[in-house]
């Protein structure tokens, strides 16, 4: 049911509403979306920054990826909310404010119930603000969909994101220190690998983890052409 | 000459030992997005350290008289409204709305300005212009400024933090022009299929981190040695 969401007077034609029954994604189509098929990290290559930072550990990973989480589902809500009144020329700054604005929220949150760990994190969460997947979530899904169905994209990528960066602070951590959210996992014998830990190790991993999907990807999709 | 020393020493540290991208992992995506080219990345280089300067200023004048604990506007307005002179006022809880909002708009300027002066550039640079808004650097470096702008007796004046805006905007350069000529002679070599594009520039840039690794220690070695030199 497509919506009158333009004023008469307005010169520029405000963002076509994507409804599902225009033919635009559903809500569980979008959520099952975020989490593999279009998975913010592996496929669509989108905020690269906290991922290769925060990863050392799977306790920051995981934090980093509810914070990352609870901005992207507010944002997504308040964007499809308003997203009546946005002026095309403005919208990114709009979203870009409203992004900024839980940004803040979840730092003093965080830096008032978990301030070792709002300390580990460092910059990395008002970096949020300047993550290219919440402000792409908002300009393709939440600025032309209903609450319903933006909500439930966000959902889906934030918890394609902690996919992501679980992923990736798995193998940091297990090779890097022996240890799974700071739990001994692997012997005592175990030669700590340090660069892991430091900045080439985070670019190696996840550029060694995105070949990997890569190739995984390529088999399937040769199979399926061999199937089909 | 103290102070020139100390601005050398937070544009070598900001530049080449606590390199932006290689170090701290902001700026990733125009990093793997625009190093296909030097000529490219090196046009970016230039525009991320110019705006990250334009940036730094207009942010640490709007930290240091306005949003630091203990500013002196608002504690003038304070004054002038009749509060007592013992509370200390603090606005940060601000500062990301404002600094984002202030990069925002001074890259709207600069792109502009750009558009009307230098339309040639202009047209080589396409859509990357706006993008910088989304770089991570910028807020980045604005962050890093407002970390020294928190205690009264060590307030970082404007000089130092240009001297970092700056000092990191050559380090991203430099970091994005080699990564460029090494994907450009990467383009001639024989990758596995799953890992070209983003997978082999992530390895490289692995590499490159642990060779930036090395810097470590060279803003100290530099201050005693002009330290030595001095006496």
């Amino acid at each position: 049911m497509a919506e009158d969401t333009k004023p008469t007077a307005d010169p520029e034609p405000a963002a076509e509403d994507l409804s599902p029954a225009d033919g635009g994604p559903t809500a569980a189509e979008r959520f099952i979306n975020g989490i593999l098929p279009e998975n913010p990290v592996y496929r669509q290559l989108l905020g690269m920054c906290p991922v290769l930072a925060v990863t050392g550990g799977m306790k920051s990973a995981v934090t980093m990826a509810a914070a990352t989480g609870f901005v992207l589902i507010c944002s997504n809500v308040i964007v499809s909310l308003i997203r009546g009144l946005l002026k095309p020329h403005l919208r990114i700054l709009v979203f870009t404010l409203t992004i900024a604005t839980f940004v803040t929220i979840a730092d003093r949150t965080l830096a008032a119930f978990l301030y070792q760990m709002s300390k580990t994190l460092g910059p990395y969460v008002p970096l949020i603000i300047v993550n290219c997947l919440i402000i792409s979530r908002c300009e393709i899904c939440a600025s032309k969909q209903s609450v319903g169905v933006a909500f439930f994209d966000a959902l889906g990528m934030a918890l394609g994101f902690l996919l992501a960066l679980s992923s990736l602070a798995t193998v940091r951590e297990l090779l890097g220190s022996g240890t799974w959210f700071d739990m001994t996992v692997l012997p005592a014998g175990w030669p700590d690998w340090g660069v892991m830990i430091l900045p080439p190790g985070a670019f190696l991993t996840l550029g060694l983890l995105l070949g990997l999907c890569e190739w995984v990807g390529q088999i399937r999709e040769a199979r399926a052409k061999r199937s089909s | 000459m103290e102070t020139v020393i100390n601005l050398i020493q937070i544009a070598i540290g900001a530049a080449l030992i606590n390199n932006f991208v290689l170090h701290y992992f902001v700026g990733i995506c125009p990093f793997l997005g625009v190093s296909r080219k030097v000529d490219t990345a090196f046009g970016m280089g230039c525009a991320v350290t110019f705006v990250i300067s334009v940036a730094a200023t207009l942010n640490w004048t709007l930290t240091y008289f306005i949003l630091r604990p203990g500013a002196p506007l608002p504690a003038w307005i304070w004054k002038m409204v009749g509060g007592d002179s013992a509370t200390t006022l603090d606005l940060s809880v601000l500062s990301y709305i404002m600094y984002i909002f202030v990069i925002a708009s001074s890259v709207q300027f600069v792109e502009m300005y750009v558009r009307k002066f230098f339309p040639p550039l202009y047209k080589s640079f396409g859509v990357f212009l706006p993008l910088i808004t989304t770089n991570c650097a910028i807020l980045f470096g604005c962050l890093e400024i407002l970390k020294h702008l928190q205690d009264p007796t060590a307030l970082w004046g404007l000089h130092e933090a240009l001297a970092l805006a700056i000092g990191g905007g050559i380090g991203f350069t430099i970091a994005i022009s080699m990564m460029a000529g090494i994907r450009e002679e990467l383009d001639m070599c024989d990758v596995p299929k799953s890992l070209r594009g983003a997978g082999i520039a992530l390895i490289t840039a692995g590499i490159m981190a642990m060779a930036f690794m090395g810097f470590a220690g060279v803003d100290r070695g530099v201050q005693q040695a002009v330290t030595f030199l001095m006496k």
